[in-house]
């Protein structure tokens, strides 16, 4: 049997997102790209509207949210703005989700409340300078002060999310921790606070796109945290750091799909206003017919991610899927964008139209949390290559 | 202290049309939802609550879909929600709404406040809550814009165009208020999952609150309409040009022509 409704809660929750998303977000989102600004005030906003922890149990001060209403949650802030998505979506996935589903329970009531609530941000390190899709190739190392009983962490992270602005709180680090008998290193991941000593995040300036989402190089120089901040077992790191990335996966489709929906609203009704040759373009069926296909992508993205949802709402296997839909509605909104600038013309050029934005904010997710290379290799692991 | 806000389901009027055949609303497809001033009633509501300690039921006459509404009012922090669904309340007028909402509210019986929206965007009446309170029996104070509880007695600034008035009363009293009075809240994520998890909707009929038959829904409703239609605009503006002199001249002549001078 296939049932394609949503609940009557995970709609209201879609209206009301959508609303907070227009009003309290879309008004700021051309600015604070322009300066390339992360927007505390938006952060605490949307922390007080219970956007971070939206997986958590209550128990924990969490939103007690099945994974698709996170999505949709995810998908309708990715409607007006990628920027502020991202922070939702790293603040969540990464950040609150490793403490969440690794951390004991001392770690869980130390660390989630103040997450859920927004008082404090979390990201997750793992890229390294020379670690990137080879995750595996982490050289920041930890090891155990047994004196003391402390972790000594040393080495770096490169374009970490969340982690450089004033409500930064703390960050899961993965660090080598020994090597297997097998001669393989050996990973674990810690819970670090951004007050530890020996912890320095620098902010990355320039970026060309999430421009108002904060993104940071980590520098660890005998950095010093509580023995008891390992996540899970020692040794645990790889898997933990697969399995958050499965869930990532699936908040970094619904930014594409979400980006993919704002960019084709705003085609759709440029082209509906805009007239030449004495008629609006959307007349034209060279024009219709791109938005035609533009929705069609938009459908299939949104029942390709949702099923990835629903297999892992009802505990199944959603590794494959949730590859799928990460690449597919990445590239959705690749096309949708590179359309949506096309339809407005030379004005889909200027920063003053949303598209341009939307545009530039589309690169990353070809890039982030697994390339749309790593996807494919993944993919056909998965189909038996 | 309980204070029940009486909330009614609208259809979108910003997303409305009139169908110029039958002059009725094309309800097709458009959405649902609390009406604007009601929102403002229940952030009201709401408010007094974090100040003082209150439960904040949420009260709205309607048909068994106005059941989202109060789910939204729920999301928002109302603790409890009651509606009041019958075939027999169907096609009642501001009169019979407000006989068949004093039965429920007497049937709550325990309450300090009842505050409602000045009134709703699809009847534009601003009749029912004043009727309420006269059902009641209690005070009323309405175009509410801010408002203090002291002890057994409400508060509250009134504004009528431009005559402001404070005043006070006795509570039990009721409220109506108006959209300058405050920004309604969100609900927030949390607020949605308990609203439709973990909170009742409680829904009574014409018995549940002893409504006699003869006052509610048509048969109780003085107010009988027999046509509803969009204005036609049959008078159309005409527009004179030329020198100054000249143009004072048309316009005099086409006075004159009228008997208007
Ligand atoms: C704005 C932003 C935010 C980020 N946030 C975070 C964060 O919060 N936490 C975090 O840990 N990381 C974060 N990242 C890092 C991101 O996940 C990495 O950039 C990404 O994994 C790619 O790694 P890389 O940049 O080193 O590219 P590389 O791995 O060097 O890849 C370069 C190119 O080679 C290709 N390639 C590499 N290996 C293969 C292969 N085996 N087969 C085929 N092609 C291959 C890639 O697909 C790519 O096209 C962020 C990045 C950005 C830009």
């Amino acid at each position: 049997m296939i049932d394609y409704s949503l609940t009557d809660e995970q709609n209201f929750l879609r209206e009301t997102v959508r609303k907070f998303a227009e009003n309290e977000i879309a008004p700021y989102a051309q600015e604070l790209d322009r300066e390339e600004k992360f927007s505390v005030e938006i952060t605490k906003k949307m922390g007080e509207m219970g956007f971070f922890g939206a997986f958590v149990s209550p128990k924990y001060g969490g939103q007690g949210l099945d994974y698709i209403s996170y999505i949709i949650m995810v998908e309708e802030i990715a409607r007006v703005d990628g920027s502020q998505a991202a922070t939702v979506a790293a603040g969540n996935s990464l950040g609150i989700g490793p403490i969440y589903y690794f951390g004991n329970e001392e770690q869980k009531q130390k660390w989630l409340p103040r997450l859920c609530k927004g008082e404090i941000l979390s990201g997750f390190g793992l890229t390294e300078a020379d670690a990137g899709s080879d995750a595996g190739g982490t050289l920041t190392n930890a090891v155990l002060d047994e004196r003391k009983n402390e972790w000594v962490i040393n080495g770096s992270k490169m374009f970490i999310t969340n982690t450089s602005n004033e409500l930064s709180g703390v960050v899961i680090v993965q660090a080598v921790t020994g090597k297997s008998a097998k001669g393989r290193k050996e990973l674990s991941c810690f819970i670090v606070p951004t007050d530890a000593p020996g912890f320095e995040s620098r902010k990355l300036h320039d970026k060309m796109m999430w421009r108002a989402s904060d993104t940071s190089e980590l520098y660890f120089d005998d950095c010093r945290i509580p023995a008891g901040n390992i996540l899970g077992n020692k040794g645990e790191g790889f898997k933990q750091m697969l399995q958050t990335l499965d869930g990532g996966r699936l908040s970094i489709g619904s930014m594409g799909l979400g980006g993919a929906q704002g960019a084709f609203e705003k085609a759709l009704q440029y082209s509906q206003e805009r007239k030449q040759f004495g008629k609006p373009i959307c007349k034209n069926q060279a024009i219709a017919f791109k938005l035609a296909d533009m929705a069609i992508e938009i459908e299939a993205a949104r029942n390709l991610l949702y099923k990835a949802c629903w297999l892992k709402n009802n505990g199944l296997p959603y590794g494959k899927e949730g590859s799928m839909a990460k690449l597919y509605c990445a590239e959705v909104m690749g096309r949708v964008a590179n359309q949506a600038v096309q339809i407005h013309g030379g004005y889909g050029l200027m920063k003053d139209y949303d598209v341009e934005r939307f545009f530039r904010d589309q690169k990353l997710l070809d890039i982030g949390e697994g390339t749309s290379e790593i996807q494919r290799l993944v993919i056909s692991r998965y189909i038996g290559c | 202290m309980n204070i029940i806000v009486t909330i009614k389901q609208v259809p979108d009027t910003n997303n409305i049309t009139i169908d110029p055949e039958t002059g009725t609303l094309n309800r097709e497809g458009v959405p649902a939802i609390i009406n604007p001033e009601d929102k403002n009633a229940l952030e009201a509501a709401l408010t007094l609550k974090e100040k003082h300690g209150a439960k904040v039921i949420v009260l709205s006459m309607g048909p068994p879909q106005a059941e989202k509404a109060l789910r939204e009012a729920l999301a928002m922090g109302a603790d409890e929600a009651i509606l009041l669904s019958d075939r027999a309340f169907a096609g009642a007028d501001t009169w019979a709404t407000a006989y068949t909402l004093s039965c429920a509210v007497k049937k709550i019986k325990d309450y300090s406040l009842i505050i409602g929206g000045r009134q709703a965007i699809d009847g534009d009446t601003a009749q029912t809550g004043p009727q309420l309170s006269e059902c009641l029996k209690i005070p009323q104070i309405t175009y509410v814009q801010d408002v203090k509880v002291e002890g057994d007695t409400v508060l509250a600034k009134s504004v009528f165009g431009n005559v402001r008035r404070m005043v006070q009363a006795k509570m039990p009293a009721l409220l109506t208020v108006t959209k300058e009075m405050n920004e309604p809240r969100y609900s927030t994520i949390r607020g949605i999952a308990t609203a439709y998890r973990e909170k009742k909707i409680t829904v009574w009929n014409s018995k549940d609150v002893d409504a006699k038959p003869m006052r509610i829904g048509l048969p109780g409703s003085p107010t009988q309409v027999r046509k509803t239609f969009s204005p036609k605009h049959e008078r159309e503006g005409k527009v004179f040009a030329g020198a100054p002199g000249q143009l004072a001249n048309d316009l005099l002549g086409v006075l004159v022509d009228n008997n208007y001078v």
